[in-house]
């Protein structure tokens, strides 16, 4: 071949590979796949607006760019001395207004649909806790259905010394589950600080404010499972929440309710039960794990300046009350949540006892469900 | 620089050394500790952008915690909006408002030195906050209640530095406009004001409008955290959102206080360039009191998720989209002062051309980002990240770049190494775009910003950013090796480098401007 050939030959090859690979999920170039319709008219609503900006981009730095060549000095180009012009002025003031106002039409009606919460089939309350969200279903099929659903990326995977997941980060370990084709409307509401839910395939982002109930709506239009994060700085795991939701044919889901209401039955604590210590401290090292070991750190040891220590700690190893009360009722003004919304009586007395007898902790006291309970306001 | 030390003062009783710096009222030397303060800071900034790319470079914790992570964040906002550009493009103010009008100094030359000396305290109590207990606040540079209600005492010496930072401003604008107003040479009509004039004039207000209300803002987290009062907590009766309408109500007027005093570098650079006066200087006067006003009215952009009513948000799309038609007319102005010029592409020019491109690509994401539908996907992810660094960094700091290399010649007398120049204008423009342009698809495919790991979908365009930031900021180290090769060793400056400037600083004065220049003011016909 001549050289010219072997040229456009790599050239093409070259390009058809980069395309290729362009086209992986890994260099995303635009919007996640819709799966609501919503997400769809969002989708091609940017797509437009794209095409239309690039129209205006490449003609006006097309002219710029002519004159950078054409209008040079070392060209020998004379400059003109004109400085205005008033026709010019309204047209190039009256066209772009127009351009607006063509982009503005589908903007609204995009908008409006986006709003409209009305008439739904399942009503799901969300709200962000620092670093996880709660799920209630308050109304329609699965109603009284609740739980939490946190991060399940193992720290060992964050930290390098394991191999990632294909979820990393995506993943949780109990994902909001939804019927397909169904309007599911989601109130959000936060426990301490603003988050934000948010799918990216679904089309819907709504701040999670404390103290205020806001909605939105979304209705899955295929059955899969879609991952979105929380999108507003909420602390130092705000990266590290994020959101799952299975959509499920309608039978499935309706098979899953009932799990869960069996479930939910099953691993009600009796209570009327006596813990002993052992049992207190097993049960107890769980919860930890899972809802302390964050700040607090799994040495107990906390981070200077930033999470007390529990190890050797005044309120852990002074009177029981004391604690009961930080545990339950968080310490306001801080990142101490109040747990007391978030975990059973149990669930307390299970990790007050462990930290009561864990480390350099040897308080031998066991603290009983009721002991908690009585505490609750 | 030069142009003091060969000032033979005839009063004679100045002091020399530090305390010169410490006590001048002159508005060069305190124009000059401005730039100085503004690229310190901006390598400040810099540094911990570097922190923040270097985590991202791949998935996983790497380098730095969480919270860390956010502090830095947090910090870079504030010290490069607050502690570099707003700085520089006040230095440029100093130096140049005075001598454009054909003025001795500024009105109050003893408060535009208070105006300076109040930022050094300011960026050591916000340095100083990564030392406390806590940190420095990890909550972004928008100061968000409630998380910021949660934070350590670092966060009370930020909002103690928005203090400091806003005092100084205020002042200054004060001092800008009564200069501009009463200080104008004869003949100088304000339809005779250089546009980079007009420019400030327009900032000065719109900062004595919104430095206080960020000022309300940030005491009433203070108060919130320490003197029992609830405005922004729900739980005391407050409401958290309001914080968010009070800041925004500053902070989108803040990003035309940095934009709009850009545009005024740019159409002195543009004709100069171009030999042909600035096209339509009517109308981009009046297109930027536009811009200044209509900044007033759309502050809710930056808040479309929080569940304000749709009437709500319909209104704040179309006032934002509005924005976009005077900015527009800008654009086409400076491009019809170019067209049939006789052009000529030293540095000053390179870097304002660069800004027409990349502030235009910046202001297209802003239109995207104003359609309310379409923002509620990329709110809060790297679309926004990207956008507000193409307008800030190559539309902010461009300008900075193409009036530094502008007037580099009149404050020195010494020309600057047009190779090397053009070595930092091609490199930075590169490297800007690798670390920018990939996080707009990083933003649409759904990355969150302020977030120190990510999904392995985000990969390769983090690891493209990071490198792209790395060399974009190794670059930017060439501008002290060319100011101070410039000034020991440039070349020696005529009167009139550029043949297509026509401001006053340049018909009337000596290149380098004499320490006290136009102690008579020249008429201007």
């Amino acid at each position: 071949m001549t050289m010219k050939r072997k040229l456009a030959a790599w050239a093409s090859s070259g390009l058809l590979a980069g395309w290729s690979g362009l086209a992986s999920a890994a260099y995303q170039w635009n919007m996640q796949t819709p799966a609501t319709r919503v997400a769809e008219e969002v989708y091609d609503m940017h797509l437009v607006m794209m095409a239309i900006i690039l129209v205006i981009f490449v003609g006006v730095f097309a002219v710029m760019f002519y004159s950078v060549f054409a209008h040079r000095k070392s060209r020998g180009h004379q400059a003109a001395q004109f400085h205005e012009n008033t026709t010019v002025e309204i047209i190039w003031t009256v066209v772009p207004f127009i351009i607006l106002i063509f982009m503005a039409w589908p903007a609204t009606k995009v908008l409006l649909s986006l709003r409209d919460t009305s008439n739904p089939d399942i009503t799901i309350k969300v709200t962000g806790y620092q670093w996880k969200w709660g799920y209630d279903y308050l109304k329609g099929e699965g109603e009284g259905i609740s739980f939490l659903s946190a991060l399940a990326t193992p720290r060992d995977q964050i930290q390098g010394s394991a191999a990632k997941g294909e979820h990393y980060l995506l993943e949780v370990d109990h994902p909001l589950v939804v019927p397909v084709g169904k309007k599911i409307r989601i109130l959000t509401t936060a426990n301490d600080v603003i988050h934000s839910w948010w799918v990216p395939s679904f089309g819907i982002k709504q701040d999670a404010i404390p103290g205020y109930v806001r909605d939105t709506w979304f209705r899955a239009d295929r059955t899969g499972t879609f991952r979105g994060q929380c999108a507003e700085l909420c602390g130092k795991d705000h990266g590290f929440m994020p959101v799952v939701v299975e959509v499920l044919p309608a039978d499935k889901y309706s098979a899953w309710v009932d799990d869960q209401k069996k479930k939910t039955a099953a691993q009600a604590d009796d209570p009327n039960k006596t813990w002993t210590l052992e049992e207190l401290k097993a049960r107890g090292e769980k919860v930890y794990a899972a809802n302390c070991v964050a700040c607090h750190q799994a040495s107990g040891q906390g981070v200077k300046g930033s999470f007390p220590a529990l190890d050797g700690s005044k309120m852990v190893t002074g009177p029981k009350a004391e604690q009961i009360d930080r545990v339950l009722n968080g310490k306001p003004g801080t990142a101490m949540a109040a747990f007391g919304k978030q975990l059973s009586d149990t669930e307390i007395a299970a990790v007050i006892a462990y930290t009561r007898n864990s480390w350099g902790n040897k308080t031998g006291e066991a603290i009983q469900p009721a002991e908690v309970k009585s505490q609750r306001k | 620089m030069d142009a003091a030390q060969a000032h033979g003062h005839a009063r004679g009783h100045a002091p020399g050394g530090i305390m010169r710096w410490v006590t001048t009222t002159n508005h060069k030397d305190i124009g000059t500790m401005y730039l100085v303060f503004s690229f310190t800071m901006f390598l400040v900034g810099g540094f911990m952008a570097f922190i923040i790319r270097a985590e991202l470079f791949q998935p996983g914790l790497q380098i730095v915690t969480p919270e860390f992570f956010n502090q830095m964040t947090t910090l870079h906002g504030l010290v490069m909006v607050f502690g570099a550009i707003m700085p520089a493009f006040v230095g440029f103010a100093n130096w140049q408002i005075p001598m454009m009008i054909g003025a001795p100094d500024m009105a109050f030359p003893r408060m535009n030195n208070w105006s300076f000396w109040l930022l050094p305290p300011a960026a050591a109590l916000l340095v100083i906050s990564l030392f406390v207990p806590g940190g420095a606040p990890g909550v972004g540079w928008t100061l968000y209640a409630p998380l910021a209600t949660q934070m350590g005492p670092g966060m009370d010496l930020t909002i103690f530095a928005v203090h400091i930072l806003g005092m100084s401003s205020i002042m200054g604008s004060i001092n800008i406009i009564t200069t501009l107003l009463n200080m104008r040479a004869p003949g100088m009509t304000m339809m005779k004001l250089p546009m980079f004039c007009w420019t400030w004039l327009i900032t000065a207000y719109l900062l004595i409008a919104v430095m206080p209300v960020f000022a309300g803002a940030v005491t009433m987290i203070l108060t919130d955290r320490h003197f029992g009062t609830s405005f922004f907590n729900a739980a005391g009766g407050g409401d958290p959102v309001l914080y968010q309408h009070i800041f925004w109500f500053f902070g989108h007027p803040e990003v035309y206080i940095i934009a709009i005093p850009a545009f005024g570098v740019i159409s002195q650079v543009i004709p100069a360039f171009s030999r042909k006066p600035l096209f339509g200087y009517t109308s981009m006067v009046y297109a930027t009191a536009s811009i200044a006003v209509l900044s007033f009215i759309v502050w809710a952009h930056h808040m479309y998720t929080v569940g304000m009513p749709v009437t709500g948000q319909l209104y704040f799309m179309y006032a934002t989209m509005l924005i976009a038609v005077p900015t527009g007319v800008k654009v086409f102005n400076w491009v019809a002062t170019m067209w049939k010029g006789s052009l000529s592409f030293e540095t000053p020019m390179l870097f304002a051309v660069g800004f027409l491109l990349m502030f235009t690509l910046g202001g297209f994401s802003g239109l995207v980002l104003a359609m309310t539908a379409v923002d509620v996907q990329v709110q809060d992810t790297y679309y926004v990240v990207a956008h507000f660094h193409y307008v800030m960094v190559a539309g902010a700091l461009f300008a900075a770049y193409a009036g530094i290399y502008f007037w580099l010649p009149k404050w020195t007398g010494r020309m600057y190494d047009e190779t090397l120049g053009k070595w930092h204008f091609w490199l930075t423009i590169v490297f800007f775009n690798v670390t920018f342009f990939v996080q707009h698809f990083l933003g649409l495919a759904g990355m969150p910003r302020r977030i120190p790991d990510y999904a392995l979908q985000f990969a390769e365009f983090n690891m493209i950013s990071s490198i792209g930031a790395f060399g974009l900021g190794l670059t930017q180290l060439l501008v002290p090796y060319i100011i101070i090769k410039a000034v020991r060793s440039g070349e020696k400056a005529p009167q009139r480098p550029w043949e297509g400037a026509d401001t006053l600083d340049w018909t009337h004065l000596p290149s380098p401007a004499p320490y006290h220049s136009f102690e008579t003011p020249p008429v201007v016909k």
